[in-house]
């Protein structure tokens, strides 16, 4: 919108963010595949972890600092190793486990490819000249969120925390053990 | 930067974890793929937001809010698997086909004798389904 009247510079003559952003990108999809197709389970919950990381740093180099750190702090700290704890209670396998995948891998291969190549199509054709400017302070510095998220967005944000406390009150309920009706 | 980038490096993420919901046994690995897809939603708000410079910034608002209900939503999501593995032993969404607890209900429909011969020992624990192994998970 802002720069898509004046000319854009190519593809051919990447800054530095974008070969960085490109690289990195890379590696968080290599590390995602990896996820998605590796066949011992601990493996594939350590693969996300390199994937959400990398997609932290994305976040940094799009100047959202603090949701880079809250990336780090939420998803590689807690819930990769809630993945862990889950996996660990579950017992699964920790070796080379044969039927990680189900029967319909092909149809799912398949689905994933042609939505892949739909939504490629259609992000590049769409936003092919569009051009991000990210010089200027940076927009998501904690400075900056703290001021949007407690200026326009306090409700929700209230609101947000009555549905955390609701999943508590739900997880502990679904995994007690001992309830009445059971015995 | 131009926009492109993180657009295309967001749909080819939310496909891979498309893969992995669709390809997927274990319902763990199944709740990592979701995780990849919403991880991919986060990516597009805020190269969006970035681009379009608003002054609300609903993107990154909406990015830490999806963060939120995506950890509410593991919770909830891990504790169903715990609850379902403690009742069944097995968190193989292949298998859980009914809502009921019969033996029948956990063998695969195609190789319902194949399955002792091929995944009999070297399985993970969740091959022989069924109240035997019920027992030892409540134990």
């Amino acid at each position: 919108m802002l720069a898509a009247t004046a000319g854009h510079p190519g593809f051919l003559s990447p800054t530095g963010v974008e070969i960085a952003f490109v690289l990195v990108g890379i590696v968080t999809l290599g590390a995602a595949f990896i996820t998605v197709t590796t066949r011992q389970l601990v493996h594939a919950a350590l693969w996300l972890v390199v994937a959400l990381g990398g997609l932290a740093v994305e976040y940094l180099l799009l100047t959202a600092e603090f949701i880079a750190w809250v990336q780090v702090l939420i998803y590689v700290g807690s819930i990769v190793v809630l993945l862990l704890f889950g996996l660990m209670l579950t017992r699964a396998p920790i070796g080379h486990s044969p039927d990680a995948d189900s029967g319909n891998r092909w149809i799912a291969l398949g689905v994933a490819g042609a939505s892949a190549i739909a939504l490629v199509w259609v992000v590049v054709d769409a936003f092919r000249t569009t051009w991000i400017d990210l010089d200027g302070p940076a927009q998501g510095s904690t400075d900056a969120t703290g001021a949007f998220l407690f200026r326009h967005w306090v409700l929700p944000f209230e609101a947000l925390s009555v549905l955390l406390l609701a999943a508590l009150v739900g997880a502990i309920v679904l995994s007690r053990k001992d309830r009445e009706d059971k015995s | 930067m131009h926009l492109a980038y993180p657009a295309v490096l967001a749909a080819l993420l939310f496909c891979t974890g498309l893969y992995g919901v669709l390809a997927r046994r274990n319902a763990i690995l199944v709740l990592m793929s979701v995780e990849l897809m919403l991880n991919a939603v986060n990516l597009n708000l805020v190269a969006f937001d970035v681009w379009l410079r608003d002054a609300l910034h609903s993107g990154q608002a909406l990015t830490l809010f999806t963060i939120a209900i995506a950890a509410a939503e593991i919770g909830i999501g891990l504790a169903i698997v715990l609850a379902v593995y403690r009742n069944r032993g097995s968190s193989d969404i292949d298998r859980l086909r009914d809502t009921a607890e019969t033996d029948e209900a956990e063998t695969l429909p195609g190789d319902a004798d194949a399955d002792d011969a091929t995944h009999g020992t070297a399985d993970q624990a969740t091959a022989p389904a069924g109240k035997a192994k019920k027992a030892e998970a409540t134990a």
